[in-house]
């Protein structure tokens, strides 16, 4: 089912950012989080941003999922311009954002739900992409009654049943223990083979960057800008044994030093995709 | 959990504790024990209000108190839920209405109900209607204040998310911020029907005509002494009830809580 779309969405997925900056916060506590950031990111190709926490990285992730305006410069997605969140730029967070009153099958339905599509057609197509993260049989289940890799494979094919043009990721595997991150990574490079959707994923594990991407893009600390762009080398489909070859920990040890360039400095507290938190005007007792 | 409640020591201390104050509230009352401060020598005994709950039972007055009394808390409720939560949900997504409806509703806020009573009776010609306002308002700032934390303190993250997969703002209040918001609303409806018990009684006690505060009142003033605390025991009894209600119906509304974490 998923041939004709793989060719269809080769197409699209072509993200151009152009001196971007962004300020979060607002009065006196606003900072530029990311400054003059140039990126042209290819249809398909998998980017993983990386940089040490607080660089501004899920910043640059909000504001093209549409949830931050930028102060400055200009984000295209195929050539028009990011006018507020859209299923056609997906975001997965580090921590799922399932609707805890909804059935595992109406949380990645609620898309489509959302467009109106009767409930019978709108579960046949959810179904189908359950089994394609290997969540069939969990239909009925709420989101609390599964494990954290389970609720973030729900959140994936949710964020997929929009048929994403960017598959935009914010740390999705920080949350969980390293054996499930690594079935996850796997997961999420097989599912990206098949659906060949542009991902932007953001993370400050170097190993798992190395693992995943077919470029990586460094940031420095605040502001963030960009440092380093690479190309990685390695073939796909990609196994453990990558890890242990020589190119990678060249590679490896190359970015350690770029993340590290500063160790002495106080690191930073990690920014949201959505902004500043926002503090509530007024507290009230009962 | 569900083990527990049937070993012996989970219900059989709490059933001799109560046994053992209505044996001190008998022995009190028999002894007709005075302290100079206080004075149990009008105190009826478990056993004259068991007697007088017993003759209440079987005659139609009862039926007659009570029915009033709920018409009453019923209709105040209702008022109070529709408005307080109507109020809270615009109050806590709009921040036009927060600036302009949130102001004089604090400067209300504080107010007592009970010390709505006399303006209540003035503007109202029936005393049913003011009694029934004098529960409204009781009842209304406890689920309006709930139901505005309540939509705070929704996750932005689940709203970010729902806007991504295409929720329009119409959608998002009924999918996302609503259910959010429920556990709260839920707990300020259960807040808000003890109050309204309060005030009725209260309001019955003081205007009132029939209803179960009206009938503990007029036992007093008829110095029918045991029927005072048959209605106070009914008082409690239809407070918690209508209570434990809303709780019932709260978890049947939302069964994502009961497996919840």
């Amino acid at each position: 089912m998923n041939a004709p779309l793989h060719a269809l969405q080769a197409q699209t997925g072509r993200v151009a950012l152009s001196s971007v900056s962004i300020r979060v916060g607002s009065g006196a506590d606003a900072f530029t989080a990311v400054q003059e950031v140039d990126l042209d990111i290819a249809p398909g190709e998998f980017v993983c941003l990386l940089g040490p926490s607080g660089c501004g990285k899920s910043t640059l992730l909000g504001a093209l999922a549409g949830h931050l305006q930028p102060a400055q410069g200009r984000i295209l997605l195929d050539g028009a311009a990011i006018n507020g969140p859209s299923p056609e730029r997906g975001l997965v967070f580090q921590h799922h954002t399932l609707l805890p009153w909804r059935s595992v099958i109406d949380n990645v339905a609620f898309g489509l739900k959302m467009r109106g599509q009767p409930r019978a057609a709108r579960h046949a197509a959810a179904r189908a992409l359950l089994e394609l993260v290997g969540l069939g049989g969990f239909e009925t289940r709420y989101p609390a009654q599964l494990s954290g890799g389970m609720q973030q494979r729900v959140e994936i094919a949710r964020v997929l049943l929009g048929q994403p043009r960017v598959l935009l990721m914010d740390e999705p595997f920080g949350a969980l223990d390293a054996l499930t991150r690594l079935k996850m990574q796997q997961l999420l490079l097989d599912v990206w083979d098949r659906f060949g959707t542009t991902v932007v994923f953001v993370t400050h594990d170097i190993d798992e960057a190395l693992f995943l991407a077919d470029r990586i893009v460094v940031m420095s600390p605040r502001p963030g800008r960009i440092i380093e762009d690479i190309r990685l080398p390695f073939a796909r489909p990609r196994d453990a044994s990558l890890s242990t070859s020589a190119d990678f920990n060249t590679l490896k040890r190359h970015l350690l030093a770029l993340l590290h360039h500063d160790a002495d400095a106080a690191p930073l507290p990690r920014l949201s995709p959505l902004g500043a938190v926002r503090p509530h005007e007024l507290q009230f007792a009962i | 959990m569900t083990d527990r409640r049937f070993t012996p020591s989970a219900w059989l201390l709490p059933a001799a504790s109560l046994l053992v104050s209505v044996l001190l509230w008998q022995a009190l009352a028999a002894s007709r024990l005075h302290l100079g401060v206080v004075t149990f020598a009008n105190v009826p005994s478990p056993v004259e209000v068991l007697r007088a709950g017993w003759d209440l039972l079987q005659s139609p007055k009862l039926l007659f108190h009570l029915g009033h009394s709920l018409v009453r808390v019923f209709a105040g409720f209702a008022a109070a839920a529709l408005l307080g939560i109507g109020l809270g949900l615009l109050v806590g997504r709009a921040r036009w209405a927060r600036s302009t409806l949130l102001p004089p509703l604090e400067v209300l806020r504080p107010i007592p109900a009970v010390a709505w009573i006399p303006l209540s009776v003035l503007v109202f010609p029936s005393s049913e209607v003011s009694m029934i306002f004098i529960t409204f308002i009781g009842a209304l700032f406890p689920i309006l204040l709930a139901t505005i934390h309540g939509v705070d303190s929704v996750d932005e993250r689940l709203i970010a998310s729902a806007r991504s997969l295409g929720a329009r703002r119409w959608q998002l209040f009924g999918e996302v911020i609503v259910p959010g918001a429920a556990p709260a609303i839920i707990t300020g409806l259960a807040i808000g029907m003890g109050t309204c018990w309060f005030c009725l009684v209260t309001a019955e006690m003081i205007s009132g005509q029939f209803g179960i505060g009206y009938y503990t009142w007029e036992s007093y003033t008829l110095q029918n002494y045991a029927n005072i605390v048959v209605g106070m025991l009914l008082i409690g009894l239809l407070g918690m009830g209508s209570s434990a209600l809303i709780r019932f119906a709260g978890r049947r509304a939302m069964p994502w809580q009961r497996g919840g974490a």
